[in-house]
């Protein structure tokens, strides 16, 4: 250890339940933040060597490199299904599925509504960032009013194609889910607050208490055209007035 | 003796600058330095002020920062 | 032996997949296999293994592969349209090497068609309904015991090849009764462990499940792989039957309920002093080409019968070139020929 260290104590590291690899994502994209919290979550709950971790199709593709545990990389939309599978033939298991906008709310949204009422004891984690990243930059289901997007080149207009979709208001309105929640990673505070929420969305599951979903509102700074610190400035004041943060269910 | 610092790992750093923006001390900046992949990293310009707070860390994206405080307060 | 039953073929062929272990069965109502999904419906839980009536085809199939990605015995089964529905989960099936079970109890099409039996969906099973250079496996049951032995089959040639492996039936099969022998019950925790797949990595490296390979190189490997597990199954799994066929002048290629009437045919036409056989394909997937080409040497005609436009014809002409005459006789829209019906059509070719 270099001499300055040498005196001091290591107050934040690389979460043992991740690997090395470098993340591929956008500089500034927020997926790796929340990539992190999920590492730290399965340290402070030892359960990554019993946890099973879910890959969509998305800029989150290559999840399975990140987590020391076993993966599953599914078809497009179909993660929630897919735990269900994997949870109902072995319930011992940790199942996360991990998403963003086209694959939980626009071809995966029967799914993602299905898992959520029948309860399924598995935790969603749901990356809004109202664009569709890997593909180029399309229109989501949550992309903003007026947002200008590679298949809304004017802004998106609500007389053509509605308004941005609340999922999980949706999901709240449903009796099985136990925990559903909106967070944003803008600042040092909500970071704190999503990590707390992640962590006990995955608490639940442990517990055996039913269905959590945790909605992260995040940037896309490559697709908004927008610096990393200006896209967190544009969550912090626009996107949270169309998805209100906040706790919408917790049953636990 | 600064009360923390933080060590980058330039070759994870993407010089996206959220560590600078969220560090209430303003120890950081980006160094003019590029990495491997182009990126102009972070480095700490003002180390004497670090407080180990880990706000950066927190908000890396690529988890490229370690953070130390001492063990003692000076 | 276990115990002889009076059953409904879709029953049988659900029967067999739970005592072959099956430990989770997900599916999606759909004539004409609506008491496969029921008689899951009502034993599943009773011995403690997952049934869910999924919210789609696509979620089914998507659940069959969570589960199985997970190491366990696990099945789908729907009717024609709904197997559309999940050509893309079986395709990533195949392209990640999870053994399940897929059961087409085949109805008339295309498009919504109609509920009784057909054999429309032959090159659908055969030459993969969805994306990409695979194949699964495909077993044509021809009765309702088959059914039963070959639903059993199936979960052993899964696992032992990592593969998907589809019944194809058909509405008739799932729908008539026959006494039926089943075996003893498999218990699903006596089956061997699946080290390749998502158990928790406590102790070991974690394993991924995917199909998923971004280099040229390392996704043209993954293709050679399966192709060589193609061929070893091509030699070592093809499974047909031939009946009558020593001294035939010409034979009938039929699988599935037309194979089981093609057989009255022949012992008709036999009567009547036809010299006529039967070869009837039980892996329709891999197709018996070779026995065929072999067959077709000496005789003069082989005649497909089909419920159907001619699919299964296409691989009978391929193995049988210009060897012999292949005419072909067939029904669509859910006509089940009648033994006469055909045997006329086998008067017009018998020499």
């Amino acid at each position: 250890m270099p001499a300055n260290l040498q005196n001091m104590t290591k107050v934040f590291g690389r979460p043992e339940s991740l690997t090395d690899a470098k993340f591929t994502y956008c500089p500034g994209c927020h997926h790796g933040i929340i990539t992190r919290i999920i590492g730290d979550v399965m340290d402070e709950l030892d359960i990554a060597d019993r946890t099973v971790a879910i890959a969509p199709v998305g800029c989150s593709v290559f999840a399975y490199l990140w987590y020391k545990t076993d993966s599953q990389q599914v078809a497009h939309g179909r993660a929630c299904a897919v735990a269900t599978g994997i949870k109902r033939a072995r319930p011992e298991l940790i199942v996360f599925s991990y998403q963003g906008d086209g694959d939980f709310a626009s071809i995966g949204t029967a799914e993602s509504i299905h898992a959520a009422n029948r309860g399924e004891n598995i935790t969603v984690i749901f990356v809004n960032n109202q664009v569709y990243g890997m593909t180029g930059g399309e229109m989501a289901p949550t992309t903003l009013v007026d947002q200008k997007t590679t298949t809304s080149p004017e802004g998106r207009d609500p007389s053509l194609v509605g308004y941005p979709i609340r999922f999980s208001e949706m999901i709240a309105t449903l009796d099985a889910p136990v925990y559903v929640t909106r967070q944003a990673l803008f600042d040092t505070k909500h970071i704190m607050e999503t990590a707390e929420a992640i962590k006990k969305a995955f608490q639940y599951q442990v517990d055996g208490k039913g269905y959590s979903l945790v909605e992260v509102l995040s940037t896309c700074p490559t697709n908004w055209h927008m610096s990393p610190v200006q896209s967190n400035a544009h969550v912090a004041e626009t996107v949270t007035k169309v998805f209100p943060l906040g706790d919408l269910i917790d049953r636990g | 003796m600064p009360r923390g610092t933080v060590v980058i790992d330039t070759e994870r750093c993407k010089g996206c600058g959220l560590c600078i923006a969220a560090c209430p001390k303003k120890v950081l900046a980006f160094s003019g330095q590029l990495n491997k992949s182009g990126y102009n990293v972070a480095h700490m310009a003002n180390p004497d002020d670090c407080i180990g707070c880990a706000f950066c860390a927190m908000t890396c994206p690529d988890i490229a920062i370690e953070v130390y405080r001492e063990k003692v307060p000076s | 032996m276990g115990e002889r039953l009076l059953l409904r073929g879709n029953e049988v062929i659900a029967e067999a997949a739970i005592r072959a272990g099956c430990q989770c069965y997900f599916a999606y109502p759909i004539t004409p296999q609506a008491e496969l999904l029921e008689h899951m419906a009502r034993h599943m839980p009773r011995l403690g293994r997952t049934f869910i009536q999924a919210e789609s085809e696509i979620a089914a199939v998507s659940m069959v592969y969570g589960a199985s990605g997970a190491g366990v015995r696990t099945m789908t089964s729907s009717s024609s349209p709904g197997i559309s529905l999940k050509q893309e989960g079986i395709s990533y099936l195949a392209g990640a090497s999870l053994p399940c079970v897929i059961v087409n109890v085949v109805r008339g099409g295309p498009g919504l068609g109609n509920i009784a039996p057909s054999q429309c969906d032959y090159f659908q099973a055969t030459k993969g309904g969805g994306h990409g250079d695979y194949h699964v496996i495909v077993l044509g049951p021809s009765t309702v015991p088959e059914a039963g032995e070959l639903t059993m089959l199936a979960f052993d040639l899964a696992d032992q090849y990592r593969i998907p492996v589809m019944i194809l039936a058909d509405g008739l099969l799932g729908q008539m009764m026959e006494p039926v022998e089943l075996p003893d019950p498999i218990d699903p925790a006596t089956l061997p462990a699946k080290e390749w797949a998502t158990t928790g990595a406590k102790g070991r490296p974690p394993n991924i499940v995917l199909s998923f390979e971004m280099d040229p190189d390392d996704l043209k490997q993954m293709n050679v792989d399966l192709q060589s597990k193609y061929r070893t199954i091509s030699e070592n799994e093809t499974r047909y039957e031939e009946f009558n066929t020593d001294d035939a002048d010409i034979v009938i290629a039929a699988y599935g309920t037309i194979g089981r009437i093609c057989k009255s045919v022949v012992r008709m036409a036999r009567a009547e002093g036809i010299k006529i056989g039967l070869f009837r394909p039980i892996t329709l997937w891999p197709f018996p080409s070779e026995p065929l080409t072999a067959l077709s040497k000496r005789v003069d005609t082989v005649l497909t019968v089909e419920m159907s436009a001619g699919q299964m014809w296409e691989d009978v002409r391929l193995a049988v070139a210009e060897r012999a005459k292949t005419p072909f006789f067939g029904e669509m829209g859910g006509i089940v020929p009648t033994p006469r019906s055909i045997l006329n059509e086998v008067k017009k070719h018998a020499c």
